[in-house]
C-alpha cells in the first residue's frame, strides 16, 4: 500500500489526494474532475487490474456531510491482493462523471446500477439505461428524500388486460 | 465434436440480416432456473446477440438495509441467493462486525466457518446438479439433491429452519451448536466423498456432457479480469484469486494447510464445472480440519461489549444480564457504530460478496451496499455465448450460477 501511495504522490498534485485508512480499509480521495484520470493511473501504473465494484452513496441526511453524493471505485490489483478505494464526490445539479467503462468493461453494469438507483449520469457510457427497475420509472430509490414505501408507483402501475395485450 | 465459436463479422453484413430473428428466453422458463429474461438474435440456432433483461425480482434489498437494523437485516440476506443463505448471513455479519470492531470469539468463528463451507458444498451441488440436469443428465441431479437434503437437515438442525435460517448474530449466532450437528456433520463428511466420486464418475469422461460443455462459453484471463468475474468463474479461468487465501477472516487463518485453492485453464463451462467438483472437496477437507480443532468456550461475545442478548440465566438471577438485555433491545440505546464506512467481503461459493456499509452512529446503516457477485457474472453472459447454439444457452447460464434473487436484489 505504501508504494501505491508513493507512486500517486509523485504523479499527482498533493493537494488534490486526501488518504485514509479505517479497518484496513486504504481509501483515497478525489475531486470528480481528476478521477478518471486517477483511476486510469491505477490501472495502467500501479496493476489495479480488477474493478470489484462502484457504488454511492447519499450524503443528504449525513452528520457533517460537505457533498450530496460520493461515488466508491473498489479496486484491486491481484497481484499483490492489494485493495483500494477512490472516492469521490459529486453534486446537484451536475451529476455527470465520466464513464470508466473504457478501463474496466465490467463496469458497465454497475455503473447502470448507480444511474438507475441514484441518477448519476455516466458520460460516454455505451448503453445507459435503468438496469433493475423499468423503463418508465421517474425517480431515482435510493436518493435518500426518496420515500421507503415508494410515491405510489406501484398502485399506480398500468395493468393490462389479456384482450389489450 | 465441439462446435467453434462462429466469427460474427459475416454474420452482422446487411444481406444476413433478414435471416436473424428473435426469441425470448424467459423470464417464466424450466432452464433459466430462476426469474430473468433474455431476448436471444438467432440466425438459425445460432446466437448472434443476447439482451439480458433483469429486475423482474428486484425489491429493494438495499433501501430495506437503511430501515432495519444490524441484526433484522439478516433476515433480508437469507433471501438474496437463497441456495447458500448461511454464506450470505456469514457475509453481512462479518460486515457489520468489521465496521463496528468487534472481535467475536473463536468457537463463533470455526463454527461459522464450517458452516460457510457447508453451505458453499450445499451451493455448488445445485449449479452442478443443474448444468447436468439441463444438458441431458437427470442421475446426477437427483443424486446432488439428495445430499443437499442432508445438509438442509443440518442446517435445520442448528437453527430451526431449513431455508432462511438467519443463523448469525452481532457478535455470535443465535444458539450454540448441539452435539446432534457435529455427529450430523461426520456424518456426512464420512459419507459425502462416495456420492462425490458418484458424480465424477457419471460426468467427467461422460461423452454427451462433455461436448455439450466443453469450448462452450470461453471465458478468458483477460475477459475475467476486465468483467470483474470472481470466485469459481475466474478461477476457472485462472485467475489465482481466493478471499480465503488472499485475506483470511473467520478461521481461515488457522486452517491455511488444510485446502488449496482450486484453478483451470481452460475458462469453459467443463472448466467451471471441474473447478466446483473439487472445491467441494476442499470444503470438505476444511469442515473435517475445523471440527477437528472445534475450540470450547462461549459462542458470544462478552455480555459488556453490549451487542447481543445475554444468556437467559444471566437475564433472570442478575441485575446487571437484566440491564444488558433491555439495553440491546430498545431501539435507542444498544451498540454504536462509527461515523464511517467500511467494505468487507467474503468468498460466498459464487464469488465475492461484499457489502459497503456506511455507519451513522445509529443501530440502522445509513447505507448497506451488497455487491453481489451473479450481478455481475450475468454481464458476461452475452460475450460468453455469442456465436454458440441455442441449447448452449443453458449450459452457459448455469455454469454461471445465476440467482435471480441476488441478481435483482
Amino acid at each position: 500500500m505504501a508504494d501505491t501511495q508513493e507512486q500517486l504522490l509523485a504523479n499527482f498534485d498533493k493537494a488534490l489526494l486526501r488518504f485514509s485508512t479505517f479497518r484496513d480499509n486504504h481509501r483515497v480521495v478525489v475531486s470528480p474532475d481528476t478521477v478518471t484520470k486517477l483511476l486510469s493511473f491505477l490501472k495502467q501504473s500501479c496493476d489495479f487490474d480488477l474493478l470489484i465494484d462502484i457504488t454511492a452513496v447519499d450524503y443528504l441526511h449525513y452528520p457533517k456531510a460537505e457533498h450530496r453524493f460520493g461515488l466508491i471505485y473498489n479496486l484491486i490489483c491481484t497481484d499483490r491482493e492489494e485493495r483500494l478505494f477512490v472516492k469521490t464526490w459529486l453534486d446537484e445539479p451536475d451529476l455527470t462523471i465520466p464513464s470508466a467503462v473504457p478501463l474496466w468493461t465490467g463496469a458497465n453494469w454497475m455503473e447502470r446500477e448507480v444511474f438507475d438507483m441514484f441518477g448519476i449520469v455516466f458520460e460516454d457510457h455505451p448503453d445507459l439505461r435503468r438496469i433493475l427497475l423499468p423503463d418508465a420509472f421517474s425517480a431515482y430509490p435510493l436518493r435518500k428524500d426518496y420515500p421507503l414505501r415508494g410515491r405510489g408507483e406501484r398502485h399506480n402501475f398500468q395493468r393490462i388486460t389479456r384482450a389489450e395485450s | 465434436m465441439p462446435l467453434e465459436p462462429l466469427a460474427l463479422e459475416p454474420l452482422l453484413s446487411e444481406d444476413s440480416q433478414e435471416y436473424v430473428w428473435t426469441l425470448n428466453f424467459g423470464p417464466q422458463h424450466p432452464a433459466t432456473h430462476t426469474t430473468l429474461r433474455i431476448i436471444l438474435k438467432l440466425d438459425g440456432e445460432r446466437v448472434v446477440d443476447a439482451i439480458p433483461d433483469i429486475g423482474f425480482l428486484h425489491s429493494g434489498f438495499e433501501k430495506i438495509g437503511e430501515h432495519l437494523d444490524y441484526n433484522q437485516y439478516v433476515a433480508v440476506t437469507d433471501r438474496m441467493n437463497y441456495i447458500s443463505p448461511l454464506a450470505n448471513n456469514i457475509a453481512w455479519h462479518h460486515a457489520v462486525e468489521t465496521l463496528i470492531g468487534l472481535e467475536i470469539p473463536p468457537r463463533c468463528q470455526y463454527i461459522r466457518t464450517i458452516l460457510a463451507e457447508l453451505a458453499r458444498i450445499s451451493d455448488h451441488l445445485l449449479c452442478n446438479g443443474a448444468v447436468a440436469l439441463d444438458v441431458g443428465a437427470l442421475t446426477t441431479f437427483l443424486y446432488a439433491f439428495h445430499q443437499r437434503e442432508r445438509l438442509y437437515d443440518i442446517f435445520e438442525t442448528v437453527c430451526g429452519a431449513r431455508f432462511t435460517t438467519s443463523y448469525t448474530r452481532v457478535g455470535g449466532l443465535m444458539y450454540d451448536v448441539t452435539p446432534s450437528f457435529i455427529e450430523k456433520v461426520r456424518d456426512f463428511c464420512r459419507t459425502f466423498p462416495k456420492t462425490h466420486a458418484d458424480i465424477s464418475r457419471l460426468l467427467d469422461r461422460n461423452r454427451i456432457f462433455v461436448e455439450r460443455t466443453k469450448g462452450i462459453g470461453v471465458l478468458t484471463k483477460e475477459q475475467a479480469l476486465q468483467g470483474s468475474a470472481t470466485g469459481p468463474i475466474a478461477r476457472a479461468s485462472g485467475v489465482t484469486r481466493d478471499l480465503r487465501k488472499d485475506h483470511p477472516y473467520l478461521a481461515y487463518p488457522d486452517l491455511q494447510n488444510s485446502y488449496k485453492i482450486c484453478c483451470a485453464g481452460g475458462g469453459d463451462c467443463y472448466a467451471r464445472y471441474l473447478v466446483r467438483m473439487s472445491e467441494m472437496k476442499e470444503s470438505l477437507n476444511i469442515v473435517e480440519a475445523a471440527l477437528e480443532h472445534l475450540p470450547t468456550g462461549p459462542v458470544n461475545v462478552e455480555m459488556e461489549d453490549r451487542v447481543i442478548l445475554p444468556n437467559k440465566d444471566q437475564v433472570w438471577t442478575t441485575i446487571e444480564g437484566l440491564i444488558a438485555h433491555f439495553e440491546v433491545v430498545m431501539s435507542n440505546r444498544g451498540f454504536e457504530t462509527p461515523n464511517e464506512e467500511c467494505y468487507a467481503a467474503t468468498e460466498s461459493p459464487n464469488g465475492e460478496l461484499g457489502f459497503y456499509l456506511v455507519g451513522d452512529g445509529s443501530q440502522v446503516a445509513y447505507r448497506a451496499r451488497c455487491r453481489p457477485p451473479s450481478f455481475i457474472h450475468f454481464a458476461l453472459f452475452p460475450d460468453l455465448i455469442r456465436g454458440h447454439l441455442l441449447s448452449d444457452v443453458v449450459a452457459v447460464l448455469g455454469s454461471l450460477s445465476i440467482i435471480a434473487a441476488e441478481l435483482d436484489r
